[in-house]
């Protein structure tokens, strides 16, 4: 039996640990909201972006007019972000997007370049990759894959100018043709307690039957096709207009996905830590109990001792 | 009829009317004024002032580049970036102008000069617009001006 001193640490220990997870659990608690409304805030802009691109890209009949619209499917090599978190203390958070950007993978059956955002993801990935190399029944293209960029400590409220280099990467390993497809593996946030992890393309951006994929999570409504039949006048030309709306479209799709990512990573801890503090009081009690049992037979055995003394002097 | 005009940026909405009269777009190929029935069209933003006519009043946008879809029955702005003139604060305008002159002569790389040159170019519109507008984002109309 454990001595009352030493159950007495382990009370104030996992009181310690309580207090803790509670303040990480009430700091994710806000970030939750702070990260949704900043998802709603691009929601217009998105919305008449993908109008205008849908009646522009109308007009190309079938020949793209923006390198970043070209369909390039005889490229062997696909990009992907993967977008995680910097820190654990999430539960299953990172494992889970990172499991399944793996598994779209193995059976994409392509090598893959790997744009990684967020500690985490970068440690997983680079134990992935090493783990194939080492297996030689591993098939090549999952020989071949290897991180081109990697990107860490966004900021919490993360704006335009953050997603600015990513999206540069992006642009460079698409448009230099290294990679013919990009996709994008982040999680998405539908309530505190249900994340969803996903993989979804990116480039090359399909005006007509991205609807119900990438960008469905952006626009809600159908785009006026209406407005496609008009002849409308281009100024300087249509070209131009495209330059203009896919970079950005493409940017704020990217942003999406982080901010997405992130407030999934913010429920996904406060549920955990909520866990945890329940679990610590939980531990906390048990303790609690022990340590008045052990105090309690202290005493009995203390009162013995002076009984049997008393017995003892008695009888002399 | 009047002219429904919405502005957009990339991180928020600035304005909605439904009542408006004219629109003066600082296109890329140009100034131009818009009024209700426009043939359909699109153009590219330059770095400018955007007004908005709505009865007796005017009122004023700083834009930074982007896309605007002319409808008959609909203006939609959209902008990389954009402030209303009453949100321009002109002493935090001049501090980042000095900021970014004194970066420049520096010597920069070029990557770095395009967007502190760009920086500069942003201040000074934003400077020649609060000016202009006389720091209110409504005006009163023009022909009180007159009376």
């Amino acid at each position: 039996m454990a001595t009352t001193r030493e159950i007495k640490r382990r009370i104030n220990s996992v009181k310690n640990i309580n207090q803790v997870t509670r303040a990480l659990e009430a700091v994710s608690a806000s970030s939750v909201r702070k990260a949704q409304n900043a998802v709603l805030a691009s929601r217009t802009y998105a919305q008449y972006a993908y109008d205008v691109l849908v009646n522009v890209a109308a007009m190309s009949k079938g020949k793209p007019l923006h390198p970043l619209l070209e369909v390039r499917e005889q490229v062997g090599t696909v990009g992907v972000l993967l977008i995680t978190g910097d820190r654990g203390l999430a539960g299953a958070y990172n494992a889970n997007i990172v499991r399944r950007a793996t598994r779209f993978v193995e059976r994409y059956e392509k090598p893959v370049h790997w744009v990684t955002v967020g500690r985490k993801g970068r440690d997983l990935i680079r134990r992935w990759i090493a783990q194939q190399k080492a297996d030689e029944t591993a098939p090549d293209y999952l020989k071949q894959q290897q991180i081109v960029a990697e990107f860490s400590y966004m900021p919490a409220d993360p704006d335009l100018s953050d997603v600015a280099q990513i999206v540069q990467v992006i642009f460079d390993e698409f448009l230099n043709v290294p990679v013919g497809e990009f996709f994008v593996a982040y999680t998405h946030f539908i309530n505190t307690v249900t994340q969803q992890p996903r993989v979804l393309p990116l480039l090359p951006l399909r005006p007509f039957e991205a609807k119900s994929r990438t960008i469905s999570d952006l626009v809600e409504a159908d785009p006026e096709v209406k407005h496609t039949n008009r002849d409308y006048i281009y100024e300087p030309n249509a070209v131009a207009i495209l330059d203009e709306v896919i970079p950005r479209f493409t940017e704020l799709q990217i942003l999406q996905a982080l901010r997405e990512s992130l407030s999934s990573e913010h429920s996904a801890r406060m549920v955990a830590m909520r866990n945890a503090s329940e679990a610590a009081e939980e531990l906390g009690e048990a303790l609690q109990l022990e340590f008045n049992k052990a105090r309690q037979l202290g005493i009995t055995s203390e009162i013995l001792d002076i009984i049997g003394g008393v017995e003892a002097l008695k009888q002399t | 009829m009047p002219l429904e005009v919405e502005v957009v940026s990339r991180v928020r909405e600035l304005y909605h009317t439904e009542n408006a009269d004219m629109v003066i777009i600082p296109g890329s190929e140009g100034e131009m004024g818009v009024l209700p029935s426009h043939t359909p069209l699109l153009t590219t933003l330059a770095f400018g002032e955007l007004r908005i006519i709505e009865g007796d009043d005017v009122i004023g946008f700083v834009v930074y580049g982007g896309v605007v879809e002319v409808r008959p029955d609909k203006v939609i702005v959209l902008a990389d970036d954009a402030e209303s003139v009453a949100e321009i604060d002109l002493e935090e305008i001049e501090a980042a102008r000095a900021r970014a002159r004194e970066l420049m002569e520096q010597g920069p790389s070029g990557e770095q000069r395009a967007l502190i040159a760009q920086e500069l170019r942003r201040a000074e519109i934003a400077v020649r617009v609060h000016q202009r507008m006389g720091g209110g984002q409504r005006i009163r109309s023009l022909s009180e001006d007159e009376e």
